[in-house]
């Protein structure tokens, strides 16, 4: 082989193209395909990430479902209770209401029949000290027998 | 074509092929330039160049197109290859194979156009001889092999140190009771790769080449007439057979001499050797 100025020139016209080719494609596809890389890397691992969190997510909410049923249900349960006891109370109120009107009515009817009795005695003392007088005319003075006739009035 | 069939039969034959595997240059002795070897490598050296370029600063981070796609592929091949045959790092060694590949595989490419194409466009142009496959003159691939020869130097003395590098002279591969054998053997050992590197394409483009040219001169040859029922289909299948055969050819030597530039840069590399 002769040793030219062409194998030269082709070591410059190799290494000038070698620099080219770094600066040009090697250098920006190799730094694009790396971004491209790490893209996905994170890609996967966010995808990963949000499948754990959606479990979690899961998880908690099952949780809270839970909790809200059982607080519900507890709910559920002091309405009962409250309400069983309004009603409780209700029928004691009604009781004793209830006792309260026929004491009430007792204490009338009492009063009532007192009265009458009274009503009755004093016609029965006029009606008596009338029949009497009309008995006896005048044997019998009312100013003196009085007390006597108040008595059996009290008696009857 | 024509001017083998206007010669006489031997002689047209030889002045046909020489013809063809005359470089076009200027100047004698050591100040020939091979014009057409420094302009087609430059051209396509360009092509690749601007084609990367392009596809570069076109290229996106998100879902890569169709000629993205292709040319990342290749990056990526290459850097396949640069990882299983290169030990640690080296940010020019990638770039480098890439370079070789394409380039070599786009020089040994022109081998496909028919071989008397562009020699004939050229003779319109006054330009008598052109050789259009540059990696059919020796310059071309022996640079290469060169550049390639003298980064392992610089590799080899930067990771083992001139120490180390003697050291290597010394003894490899007998030990040290063979020291002159042992300076002879590495020295073979380490002019033989850079010769081998460079050879192995050269040969290989220039006998593909001259396989061409012989298929070419098949139906040339033959003169006019009935010979030329016979010689004519017979080249045209020939021709297409080697055709064939050669992509792989090109790709297969490209190929060879990318992995062997990474693995000779890789030994020199490495500093326990």
């Amino acid at each position: 082989m002769n040793i030219t100025v062409t194998l030269f020139a082709q070591i410059i016209a190799f290494i000038l193209l070698i620099w080219f080719v770094n600066r040009v494609m090697w250098g920006p596809l190799s730094g694009i395909m790396e971004a491209r890389q790490k893209r996905i890397a994170d890609g996967l691992a966010a995808a990963e990430k949000g499948k754990h969190e959606e479990e979690l997510a899961k998880k908690k909410a099952l949780e809270l479902l839970k909790e809200a049923k059982d607080q519900a249900s507890e709910v559920v349960a002091q309405g009962q209770k409250r309400a069983s006891e309004i009603v409780e109370e209700a029928k004691e109120t009604a009781r004793t209401e209830g006792e309260r009107i026929v004491a009430a009515a007792n204490a009338e009817i009492e009063r009532e029949v007192n009265q009458a009795k009274e009503a009755l005695r004093a016609q029965v003392a006029v009606l008596a000290i009338a029949g009497a007088e009309k008995v006896l005319k005048r044997e019998i003075d009312s100013k003196s027998h009085d007390a006597l006739l108040n008595d059996l009035a009290a008696e009857i | 074509m024509s001017q083998a069939a206007e010669g006489s039969e031997g002689g047209g034959t030889v002045e046909y092929i020489q013809h063809h595997l005359t470089n076009l240059h200027v100047g004698e002795g050591f100040m020939t330039w091979n014009i057409d070897s420094i302009v087609i490598s430059i051209l396509l050296g360009a092509l690749f160049v601007m084609v990367g370029a392009r596809v570069a600063k076109n290229a996106t981070e998100g879902v890569p197109g169709g000629f993205q796609n292709f040319v990342e592929s290749i990056l990526e091949f290459v850097q396949t290859q640069v990882k299983d045959s290169f030990p640690g790092h080296h940010p020019l060694i990638a770039p480098m194979a890439l370079t070789i590949f394409v380039w070599v595989w786009l020089m040994n490419f022109m081998d496909l156009i028919p071989v008397d194409l562009l020699p004939l466009i050229a003779s319109w142009f006054g330009i008598g001889y052109l050789k259009v496959v540059p990696t059919t003159d020796l310059s071309v691939p022996m640079a290469m092999a060169l550049v390639v020869f003298i980064l392992s130097l610089y590799f080899n003395l930067k990771v083992k140190g001139l120490g180390g590098y003697l050291k290597m002279f010394l003894f490899h591969p007998f030990g040290k009771f063979a020291i002159p054998a042992n300076i002879v053997m590495t020295a073979i050992e380490e002019l033989a790769k850079p010769l081998s590197l460079g050879l192995r394409l050269f040969g290989n483009m220039f006998a593909g080449e001259l396989v061409f040219l012989l298929i070419a001169l098949l139906a040339g040859a033959a003169t006019l007439g009935a010979g030329m029922l016979i010689w004519f289909p017979l080249q045209v299948v020939l021709d297409l057979g080697w055709l064939l055969f050669h992509i792989l050819v090109i790709t297969l030597q490209a190929f060879i001499f990318m992995v062997l530039t990474i693995v000779y840069l890789g030994m020199a590399h490495t500093a326990d050797h």
